[in-house]
């Protein structure tokens, strides 16, 4: 577990950077998350996956897959991978603040 | 005096028409509806392959795995109308139901990855999750000396999530056998970080396809299939050359679920309670095997666990009785590892699967190759045609996971590193 500071706000983050309660999320958060990935701007198609990915969680509880995404979000696959090129489900997952998505069983 | 329909006669459909046969009262009419026939062991053809399964025998007539008490009706389920709860066939009169069960399974589906059905498919790229891609590998198989074989879960979920590895390890030992391993390189591509999704047994599948020196490739998104170079391409740019690829592409529910409004989600699966296994459409449509989207295996031992709570509150439903709320996702799994060993994993929604033993302190050694386990994955078809599809119990195996017996703190024996990821590119 590590912490991270994010718009002042201390947030608790696990092993792989995933945070541990979505809940202390906040949008500004966002772009901050988003630089360290290497992801310097977001456009409102990167917030169109991240709205998506983050009422997905809230809906569900779980973070969408990239084949679930490439189906409901409006955004095709190729274009996923574009916006997010080290993987869309992870990298949306983290900027979006909700635990990593995991494969099916 | 009610009708229940069952829709699909493959594992899950069978066992519940039989169990609802022996519960329902004689004035109930039980139709069970499948497209074919033919009734398939799926799990025969991981054998296929490597010779040591006759495709001829892993089917049997679907009409005759079923009660007498059950009513079997060939015909392709067009649609289901869940306000009108009628079930529209292809060529056939429409069918009013009091409760169904839909049993209708998960599919492959090839045409979502770009490519795949080329010219090379079912020549140098093949899938052994259906009979006719298993029975043309094995004749490539026959004739393989050295080369590059490459197997890649294209995306979760698939059914019988392991059988890909067990495939890694039966192709290792088909060629030490043939003395020729040397010159055949094997490949694991999967989407997942490691070689399976729960931890511990992720941990020791890594080791062991190391052990057997497979490349363990991850999140790896195959995006298309490229015959002029005979690679896979992953939607990030990374390319896997192939000789022979042994795909599994994605699952979806059967075609008829896309086709009946509010019925599924975007893959075709049923949106399920997963405790109860009453859909969350209807409370008069009950959802059991491959069909659910609940987070459990795709696999027959579930089918097989879940038969009971479903068949309770089919019961329960028709007696206006509240419904009970018992399945705990269960799984039990031989993994075939080579050299007539396996292993067997046992694991539910809360506990992944851990070593010790099944199903009491003395049994089956589990997460641990032995020659037991080998004989049980061998028992399994007797098991299958004999008892699980009539609804029978399988003695001492209950419908929810034993804990005793099980270690359950654990550590990973041994990390693997994959030898290609993500972060690495
Ligand atoms: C290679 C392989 C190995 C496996 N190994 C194992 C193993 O070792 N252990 C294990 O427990 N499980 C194993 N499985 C998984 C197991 O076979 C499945 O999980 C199980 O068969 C699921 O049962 P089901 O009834 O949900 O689906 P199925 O048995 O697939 O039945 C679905 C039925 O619905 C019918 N249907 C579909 N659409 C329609 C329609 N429109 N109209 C009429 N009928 C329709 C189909 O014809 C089919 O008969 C394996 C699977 C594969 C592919």
């Amino acid at each position: 577990m590590t912490t991270a500071s994010y718009v002042g706000i201390e947030v608790e983050l696990n092993d792989e950077g995933f945070f541990t309660d979505p809940s202390a999320w906040r949008e500004e958060m966002a772009p901050m998350i988003a630089k360290e990935m290497g992801i310097d701007e977001l456009t409102d198609e990167h917030w169109r996956v991240i709205r998506f990915v983050r009422d997905r969680y809230l809906q569900t509880g779980g973070g969408p897959s990239v084949r679930v995404l490439g189906k409901t979000s409006g955004v095709e696959v190729k274009d996923l991978y574009r916006l997010f090129p080290k993987g869309p489900a992870k990298q949306a997952a983290k900027i979006a603040g909700i635990p990593k998505p995991v494969g099916c069983i | 005096m009610s009708t229940v329909i069952v829709i699909g006669a493959g594992t899950a459909g069978t066992l519940v028409a039989n169990r609802l046969a022996k519960q329902l009262s004689p004035n109930d009419t039980i139709i069970a509806i499948d497209q074919d026939n033919s009734h398939l062991y799926q799990p025969g053809l991981l054998f296929v392959p490597f010779g040591k399964a006759k495709p001829s025998k892993l089917t049997r007539p679907r009409a005759a795995q079923l009660s007498r008490r059950v009513t079997y009706i060939q015909a392709s389920v067009e649609s289901i109308d869940t306000k009108a709860n009628t079930v529209f066939l292809k060529d056939r009169s429409p069918i009013p139901y009091d409760v169904a069960v839909i049993a209708s399974g998960s599919r492959v589906v090839t045409e979502e990855t770009e490519g795949l059905i080329g010219e090379g498919w079912l020549k140098d790229a093949f899938t052994f999750y259906t009979l006719e891609g298993a029975t043309a590998l094995r004749d490539r198989l026959a004739n393989f000396t050295s080369g590059r074989i490459v197997v890649n879960v294209v995306d979760m979920p698939i059914k019988c999530p392991v059988a890909p590895l067990e495939f890694c390890f039966l192709v290792d030992a088909f060629f030490s056998d043939r003395s020729t391993r040397d010159k055949v390189k094997i490949t694991y591509v999967t989407p997942l970080d490691g070689a399976f999704t729960k931890p511990v047994c992720s941990s020791i599948l890594g080791s062991m396809l190391n052990d057997r020196n497979v490349e363990l490739i991850t999140e790896f998104n195959t995006g298309s299939v490229d015959y002029a170079s005979n690679t896979l391409v992953s939607y990030d740019g990374r390319t896997v050359p192939f000789d022979i690829a042994v795909l599994i592409p994605p699952h979806a529910g059967a075609e008829f679920i896309f086709k009946s409004p509010g019925l599924g989600d975007e893959f075709g699966f049923i949106p399920t309670e997963p405790k109860s296994l009453v859909s969350k459409v209807a409370s008069n449509i009950f959802v059991i095997g491959d069909a659910t989207d609940i987070p459990a295996s795709k696999a027959g031992s579930v089918a097989h666990f879940e038969g009971e709570v479903v068949c309770n509150n089919v019961l329960h439903y028709l007696k206006s009785e509240p419904f009970e709320e018992t399945f705990d996702g269960h799984a039990n799994c031989f993994i075939e590892s080579g050299h007539k060993k396996a292993m067997l994993i046992d694991f539910n929604y809360e506990t992944e699967p851990l070593p010790g033993k099944f199903p009491l302190r003395i049994g089956a050694p589990l997460l641990k190759e032995s020659r037991i386990n080998h004989l049980g994955k061998l028992a399994f078809a007797w098991v299958y045609w004999h008892v699980l599809l009539k609804g029978r119990d399988i003695p001492l195996i209950g419908s929810q996971m034993p804990k005793s017996g099980k270690q359950f703190s654990t550590k990973p024996v041994r990390e693997v590193t994959p030898t290609q990821s993500q972060e690495s590119h």
